[in-house]
């Protein structure tokens, strides 16, 4: 390298430019190196001591489901007790975990969000052992979810993305519904914009997934701020009776508003008092 | 006409007072009338009790209860005045539009305005009703049944002017004006039929196709994001259009816009998922309809024609929410619950030159519910 550079240079300038330029460059890179490898040789450390605190917990809290490994657990029917964790990322023990849905109470139809039990380090601890098995979508930059500075247009946009996608599960209004066999999509108030985020990327238990390069980051993160408006959106009409649509408005209807006709037709016909000493007219 | 109104009250001679209340079309007992016929006495087993006695209310016997009363009424109507101010008022008070006033979540505007004038109107009905309870005269009434038909002379006469007309006329005598009149009336019949025309032109087999066509590519909804295969991920869903409905024209309009776009919207539209290839028993012609356990199948049920996207991305079991039709996508949209007939189309995919997900075909089936021609 030196030669060839002091060959080329030695018919122009003097033999020492070419020897200055690499003595130049090798103390250019020899200076960032020191600058940057210490660092980052720290964080190597405090990732793989986090690692290790994730599988410790991991082994006291998951592992009876899902194996001491993340390997998942078979049944004797063949079906999953827990499933194999590799390759579900940073992203869904934090959804899982961070709702209370992890770790789950009991088997049944559908994990039910709850009292978190982790603490926010444990949660990440956690997650960086699971994405330490396998690459899978990491926890998402605050960037990604923050609607702080959203457009109005783009509330508009995330509208049509949320009719199109999520209100066949979800109700038109985020207010959850029913799916086959006890299972449900849950409502979507009191979710934070990071769990919503993370439930697209990683498709929590029925919800199919919508990976960021069909529906892109900015486009989910319109989404979330069309569900936000939503949620702080007043109601104009007075009671929304949970958004559910037809059924408890005309529950309500029949009941107290035809109830309320039925006992005032019940007043109108009802016979008055009569006074019993009546005089005859 | 045949109502009397009591002078006094019915309880003192019942028997006198009926007597003068018959109508006279029914002054002449016949003897094959039934026995509840109020005049005749003979033939009734059981004697007609008459009406109870009149019992005064205690507003008619007490001029203070009388008073109180006429106050309650009048309460209820002023209340009523009150309500309707309120409603002038919140008219003007309470913001609409971009900044609507809120009052402990609510639109305040919307239901202080529903609320008022509400009151207002009931407290009238309520204080009109209260009046006729207390107030109003007490007297009870009798209203005797009448027969619902003419007497015999009216019919008579109605039926000798309908013939005289017949006769004057001579509709009868001339059969030559009577079947050209009865050809014109027909032939005029002509008029409204014909332009039933307009409806629409016939639908042909407009049903049975969609604007899917070979090479055809896949976008995502809404934001026409053409997709390529490791996009997707096991489990994902992806609400789907054809291309075409985000193409544009040399000027910049797009190719398909207005009623037409959304006609073809319609029936064009897909969900594609994902699954593991081992989930997936393909039929016999369908091994290569998808693209690495990409399938893609058509978004309109086949019971009424609901876009269906409820997706159990573990059961790979696709909802309806209108009537809860249950299609199993690893096995060819097969109907597993519900009252679905057919099975859901799949449109036939695989990738074109630059690796996007393309249609290889239109879909082999007419998408969405059973119609008449298709048996």
């Amino acid at each position: 390298m030196r030669l060839l550079s002091a060959r080329l240079s030695a018919k122009r300038r003097s033999p020492i430019a070419g020897l200055l330029v690499v003595l130049l460059g090798l103390l250019a890179v020899g200076g960032a190196y020191t600058l940057i490898s210490p660092a980052s040789a720290d964080t190597q450390q405090a990732d793989q001591s986090t690692v290790q605190e994730g599988h410790r917990l991991f082994l006291v809290g998951c592992s009876t489901c899902h194996g001491d490994n993340g390997q998942g657990v078979v049944t004797k029917r063949g079906t999953q007790y827990g499933p194999a964790l590799a390759g579900v990322g940073a992203a869904a023990v934090d959804f899982q975990v961070g709702t209370g849905r992890m770790p789950m109470a009991r088997p049944g139809a559908q994990a039910q969000k709850k009292k978190v039990l982790y603490s926010p380090s444990e949660i990440s601890a956690l997650a960086a052992y699971v994405a330490s098995l396998a690459p899978g979508p990491s926890v998402p930059a605050k960037e990604s979810y923050d609607t702080s500075n959203v457009k109005n247009s783009s509330v508009v946009r995330g509208g049509e993305f949320f009719r199109t996608n999520c209100t066949a599960c979800h109700n038109f209004a985020g207010a959850g519904g029913a799916l086959s066999r006890g299972k449900y999509a849950p409502a979507l108030d009191n979710v934070s914009n990071k769990h919503i985020y993370e439930a697209l990327v990683t498709g929590p238990q029925q919800m199919p997934v919508f990976s960021d390069e069909v529906l892109k980051p900015n486009e989910k993160r319109d989404i979330i701020a069309y569900i936000n408006s939503v949620r702080d959106q007043p109601n104009y009409g007075g009671s929304s009776l949970g958004s559910l649509g037809p059924v408890p408005e005309g529950l309500a209807n029949w009941v107290v508003g035809i109830g309320a006709l039925v006992a005032i037709a019940v007043w109108i016909a009802s016979h008055s008092v009569r006074a019993k000493k009546g005089a005859k007219a | 006409m045949s109502t009397t109104p009591h002078d006094g009250p019915t309880g003192t001679s019942p028997e006198s007072s009926r007597e003068n209340d018959l109508p006279a079309a029914m002054e002449r007992p016949r003897a094959d009338a039934p026995a509840v016929h109020p005049g005749d006495t003979m033939a009734d087993p059981l004697a007609d009790p008459g009406l109870p006695a009149h019992q005064p209310r205690p507003t008619d016997v007490d001029p203070r209860l009388e008073r109180r009363a006429e106050r309650q009424v009048a309460t209820l109507f002023g209340l009523s005045s009150v309500f309707a101010v309120l409603f002038v008022i919140s008219y003007f008070v309470f913001n609409i539009g971009p900044k609507p006033t809120i009052i402990a979540g609510y639109g305040a505007a919307n239901i202080a305005l529903g609320v008022c004038l509400g009151m207002a109107f009931l407290l009238i009905g309520v204080g009109a009703i209260q009046w006729a309870r207390k107030l109003m005269s007490d007297v009870e009434m009798v209203e005797m049944r009448h027969p619902a038909a003419s007497s015999d002379e009216d019919r008579e006469a109605a039926i000798s002017s309908v013939m005289a007309g017949i006769d004057d006329s001579g509709i009868a005598r001339r059969p030559l004006i009577r079947n050209s009149l009865l050809g014109a009336l027909g032939t005029a019949a002509l008029a409204p039929l014909i332009v039933l025309r307009d409806l629409g032109p016939v639908p042909g087999d407009k049903l049975a196709h969609t604007v899917w066509k070979k090479g055809m590519r896949l976008t995502n909804d809404v934001a026409g994001t053409p997709i390529k295969p490791e996009d997707m991920e096991i489990g994902q869903l992806v609400n789907g259009e054809p291309a075409i409905f985000y193409a544009k024209k040399a000027d910049g309009e797009p190719v398909i816009e207005g009623t037409e776009l959304n006609q073809a919207k319609a029936k064009a539209a897909i969900i594609i998922v994902r699954m593991r290839p081992e989930d997936i028993t393909p039929a016999k012609d369908r091994e290569d309809w998808g693209v690495a356990g990409i399938l893609c199948f058509s978004k309109i049920c086949t019971h009424v024609g609901c876009p269906i996207s409820l997706w159990e991305q573990q059961t790979h079991h696709l909802l309806c929410p209108c009537h809860q039709s249950t299609f199993d996508l690893g096995d060819n949209g097969k109907v597993i619950f519900g009252p679905a007939g057919r099975s859901l189309p799949q449109l036939p995919i695989t990738v074109d030159s630059e690796g996007y997900l393309v249609a290889q075909s239109d879909f082999t089936e007419p998408v969405g519910p059973s119609y008449w021609e298709r048996g």
